[in-house]
């Protein structure tokens, strides 16, 4: 791989020298409107943690409902009003409840509070660029996802309230007006607001591919990037390739409800009446949709991997095991996403062929995936572990990842999934595998990342309470939904009452909804920590973890154009922890070689000839220098 | 103000007892007046409520015992001159294998409590084969679950970071890559040649000469049933045709469709081949028989079919269960709107004598004032050319 110089912006920044620093920079222009990398950065997760929030009450909500399902509740009424008449939750809010509750996690806080974050605050960070190739569409991007965010809310304040068809939103139910309160006038602002969002990932990714092809500092080739730059990257090339299709997808959608068109519809009766559609299919929009929502599962958790990947690492003391088969299994993931959409839809009746075909693909994806978690493992085995709260949450995540990620085994298997499609199977696995796994992943990169983001530490001691109510909480409610869909119980009921054999998980259900509460907070010990220590938390040094990687040699002060003189140059690969013969336990990527000769190996030099003759001239000298000394 | 003035502040308690205010109105729930569960349950729940209450406020008992004890260990620590402060990485390090033997228990006890209340073995015939597939599954993946997360928790527990301690430096080794690539790898094909073949066997469409042909059609919120009359034949349908009296659109320029039959129950024979043609008139709806092992969405315009053999009786799974009042039914596993957690049927599987005993109860769909509505006085004598259009065979 080539080494590519600073381009572009970064050039613009360099031949400024040092003078960021001093830009004048008001309030608005600081906070509100920065073209800031770091402070957009912070604006998504500020957005993206408020966001979860939002989410997380309404699953509460309709936890209660599901545990108790025959009794009612008069907070609920006073708080929900008509969407509680009685004190119980009407059934069509509910299932807005679920649809909305999804659609945030796994939009708003899954891709845009986790990738927007990251990815802008360390793509020019890890990768030594002053800022994002284009930082006012980077700036855009941001205020997308806000109005985004603001329209999906809305959706709560009209007479009929939010969309009811689920996150997938399938015709006919999201096509027809008329078919349920969900599917009228908070249906169309779902569309409204995914079409913001989807601008905003599409700005928000372009930005973050251009900038690491484009921007990279002196020495920085594709094989010295960390592996959160290559998730970010790769997930990046995920969403702009796929949420176009998705953007299409609806476009036909908003012709159906409102034009009159006939995409996905067909054979339609409503009240007795048929309807004058005919020749379409629901089935073309779920294709069209999961081309999107499989890689989606992906864009959710790469992230996740890259960053618990750096912070085991940081925190092993060791070098990411298999660091070359970890990209290879993020490029073979990448790609692999795009082909396995139609697991989604083994039981819509799509042609069993076609069944048989996704299957083997889906459970191919599966190898990557493994040999990830091998080397995760492999990583911490006789590792020197600090656990500090980051680590904590990227052990949790590869603990989910395994538990979430084996039952994908089942569902992949199309004759397996007959019968647990569409039960609590499914929801066990993807909260623990991209729901679970994704939000320990972004969790462990706050607590990483927050001196670098405020300047300050974080408690540590909330932090491990933090992780233990979630860690905890987490598993009580997803493993015995297992049982439940294994049962034959399905997802997205109002109430298990209505079946006997549905009725006994009543106290499973009780004991889920607890535990989802604990959980809920749980969090409380987080957003006190988070807020607190943005003010009043220690003060931060440069390089509180002793990491290798660049973002470690900036001021800890804010500072736009992130270095103050020159952009450092980087010479060896990120992982350099605990090399024989090294001084420290950690050496950062900003050392050149010729100042470690005693722990340099030759596979350092690797495309570099001068190098390994330095190192063959300093090894031949200590050779015969010992020689000597006998 | 400091953090530990934060936690002391009197504005926290304030707080916190404002949120258990909020929190006991909520558990002073009011059973509400449309209840159809049991007392039993209802008391039982009730009682849950308090339970985790009572068990979440001995959590945060013991996390704040837990607390302090740190911080008398830290204080005589101090006193005795030895390191300040805790060392979390011992502790944490401790907790890991901790939750690991609880964790291992806990699985435990959910495979044998929870895993009972699981469905029984399945009541079809290819039901069993992909019970089988499921097992094999099972085998090879818990093996795994419990392998890495003993490794992960293990390592977590062996390798906490102590002064004394150096990392080893092992970026990578190519023979362990390969191994733990190419292993899962085979592992993985495997499950796919065995669920590829489990697949096609339970999709194999191919018609088989006496398949029983039962019409099920999904709309807001029921299962509409269709059963041929002595022809063995279903007529056509078209969507365009439904009226208040033929609500199922039934196209009676079909002379097969004459004899239709409605039913209120999906009643079918054992060891019988049943063809359910799956259709929907208004959104996605989708059959669901679990104790079948079958599962196929409803989509309108989309008519799809699924092949089966029930193995067992009502009245034997029954007795299996030992519950007499037990009954299969068809659910709906597609969001559908508002009813969607209340649509049903019930699947009553019985003897072919019963079953054709139970076929001379059932009304034909062409009631006297339908024929009125359609006129159709001598529509018998017509043919229709319309194929009925299924799109497993396309």
């Amino acid at each position: 791989m080539s080494t590519l110089a600073v381009q572009g912006h970064g050039t613009h920044h360099d031949e400024h020298g040092h003078g960021h620093e001093h830009h004048h920079e008001t309030f608005v222009s600081k906070y509100i409107f920065s073209m800031d990398h770091k402070m957009i950065g912070k604006q998504f997760l500020i957005t993206g943690i408020t966001m979860a929030v939002i989410a997380m009450i309404l699953s509460i909500l309709f936890r209660i409902q599901l545990a108790y399902p025959d009794q009612s509740f008069p907070l609920l009424e006073t708080l929900l009003g008509r969407f509680a008449p009685g004190g119980r939750l009407d059934p069509e809010f509910y299932l807005s409840l679920v649809t909305i509750h999804g659609t945030i996690m796994v939009f708003f806080v899954l891709t845009a509070g986790l990738s927007g974050t990251f990815s802008n605050l360390l793509i020019p960070l890890q990768v030594g660029a002053r800022d994002m190739a284009s930082p006012f569409m980077n700036m855009l991007s941001y205020w997308f996802f806000f109005i985004a965010s603001v329209i999906m809310l809305s959706s709560f304040f009209i007479e009929k309230g939010p969309a009811g068809p689920g996150w997938t939103i399938y015709p006919p139910l999201s096509a027809l007006p008329k078919a349920m309160k969900g599917s009228g006038e908070g249906m169309t602002l779902w569309l409204i607001s995914m079409v913001f969002f989807i601008a905003s990932s599409l700005l928000g990714g372009i930005n973050y591919v251009s900038t690491v092809l484009n921007m990279r500092t002196k020495g920085m080739d594709l094989w010295k990037m960390p592996l959160t730059v290559w998730a970010f990257f790769l997930t990046a090339i995920l969403g702009v390739l796929a949420f176009p299709v998705l953007v299409a997808g609806v476009v036909l959608l908003i012709f159906d409800r409102s034009f009159g068109t006939s995409f996905y519809l067909s054979d339609i009766v409503i009240g007795g009446a048929p309807q004058p559609f005919s020749g379409g299919s629901p089935i073309l929009f779920q294709h069209l949709f999961w081309f999107l929502g499989h890689p989606e599962v992906y864009i959710v958790i790469m992230p996740a991997m890259g960053i618990s990947s750096e912070i085991m690492s940081v925190n092993a003391r060791k070098p990411i095991f298999g660091y070359h088969a970890m990209v290879y299994s993020l490029i073979g993931i990448t790609v692999l996403s795009f082909i396995v959409w139609g697991h989604h839809m083994f039981v819509t009746g799509m042609n069993p062929f076609l069944g048989g075909v996704f299957m083997i693909t889906t459970l191919i994806i599966a190898v990557p995936s493994a040999v990830k978690t091998f080397n995760w493992l492999a990583t911490l085995w006789r590792g020197n572990l600090r656990f500090t709260p980051a680590m904590m949450f990227a052990i949790g995540l590869v603990s989910f990842f395994i538990s979430g990620g084996l039952t994908g085994i089942f569902l992949g298997n199309a004759a397996l999934d007959i019968n647990l499609h569409d039960t609590y199977f499914v929801v066990a696995h993807f909260h623990l595998v991209m729901g679970s796994a994704a939000i320990f992943g972004m969790l462990a990169g706050v607590y990483h990342w927050f001196p670098k983001m405020f300047g300050r530490m974080m408690d540590e001691r909330l932090g491990y309470l933090h992780f233990w109510l979630t860690f905890i909480g987490a598993y009580l409610v997803f493993f015995p939904m297992h049982f439940m869909g294994l049962d034959g119980v399905p997802r997205r009921y109002y109430a298990f009452t209505e079946f006997p054999s549905m009725a006994r998980w009543l106290s499973v259900n009780v004991f889920i909804t607890w535990s989802a509460i604990m959980a809920a907070l749980a969090q409380v010990a987080f957003l006190v920590n988070f807020i607190y220590s943005i003010f009043w938390g220690k003060k931060a040094t440069q390089n509180p973890w002793e990491s290798n990687t660049l973002e470690w040699t900036t001021p800890v002060e804010h500072l736009h154009g992130n270095w103050p003189g020159e952009i450092p140059t980087v010479y060896r690969w990120p992982y350099d922890y605990s090399k024989p013969g090294a001084e420290t336990d950690f050496i950062p990527q900003t050392v050149p070689l010729s100042e470690t000769m005693s722990s340099n190996l030759p596979h350092d030099f690797e495309d570099n000839p001068a190098g390994l003759e330095l190192h063959n001239t300093w090894t031949n000298t200590q050779k015969a220098n010992n020689q000597e000394v006998k | 103000m400091g953090f530990k003035n934060f936690i002391n502040s009197k504005k926290l308690a304030a707080l916190t007892a404002v949120m258990m205010l909020g929190g006991t109105n909520l558990l002073m729930a009011q059973t509400a007046a449309s209840s159809e569960i049991t007392d039993e349950q209802k008391s039982q729940a009730l009682t849950n409520a308090g339970y985790y209450v009572l068990l979440f406020l001995l959590i945060c008992l013991v996390v704040a015992i837990v607390g302090r004890i740190l911080k008398v260990y830290e204080l005589t620590n101090n006193l005795q001159g030895k390191k300040a402060g805790t060392n979390y990485n011992k502790v944490m390090g401790t907790l890991f294998l901790i939750f690991l033997a609880f964790g291992l228990v806990g699985a435990y006890w959910s495979f044998t409590v929870q895993g009972s209340m699981t469905l029984p073995e399945a009541a079809s015939k290819h039901g069993v084969q992909i019970d089988h597939m499921f097992t094999t599954t099972t085998v090879f993946t818990m093996f795994v679950f419990f392998v890495t997360q003993i490794l992960l928790f293990g390592f977590a527990f062996l390798y906490k970071s102590t002064a004394k301690r150096k990392a080893h430096f092992l970026p990578h080794n190519n023979t362990i890559e390969k191994v733990w690539t190419i292993v899962p790898a085979v592992v993985l094909t495997v499950l796919v040649v065995f669920g590829f073949t489990t697949w096609r066997s339970v999709m194999n469409s191919a018609e088989v000469k006496g398949d029983i042909n039962i019409d099920i059609t999904g709309h807001q919120f029921a299962w509409e049933l269709r059963y041929p009359g002595k022809d063995g034949k279903l007529g056509t349908k078209n969507y365009t045709l439904v009226t208040g009296l033929n609500n199922l659109g039934i196209d009676y320029k079909d002379k097969n469709s004459f004899d239709d039959l409605k039913a209120d129950t999906l009643v079918i024979p054992v060891n019988k081949s049943i063809r359910l043609n799956i259709l929907a008139q208004d959104v996605i709806h989708s059959v669901y028989m679990p104790y079948f092992r079958v599962q196929l969405n409803a989509v309108p315009g989309l008519p799809t079919f699924f092949k089966f053999v029930p193995t067992v009786t009502t009245a034997q799974m029954r007795e299996k269960l030992n519950d007499q009042t037990f009954e299969y039914k068809v659910y709906c596993a597609k969001i559908c709107g508002g009813g969607h957690y209340n649509m049903q049927k019930i699947i009553r599987v019985v003897s072919d004598a019963e079953y054709q005993q139970w076929l001379t109860t059932l009304k034909p769909y062409l009631s006297d004032p339908l024929k009125k509505e359609l006129k159709l006085a001598d529509a018998g004598q017509q043919n229709s050319e319309v194929k009925n259009r299924l799109a497993l065979n396309n």
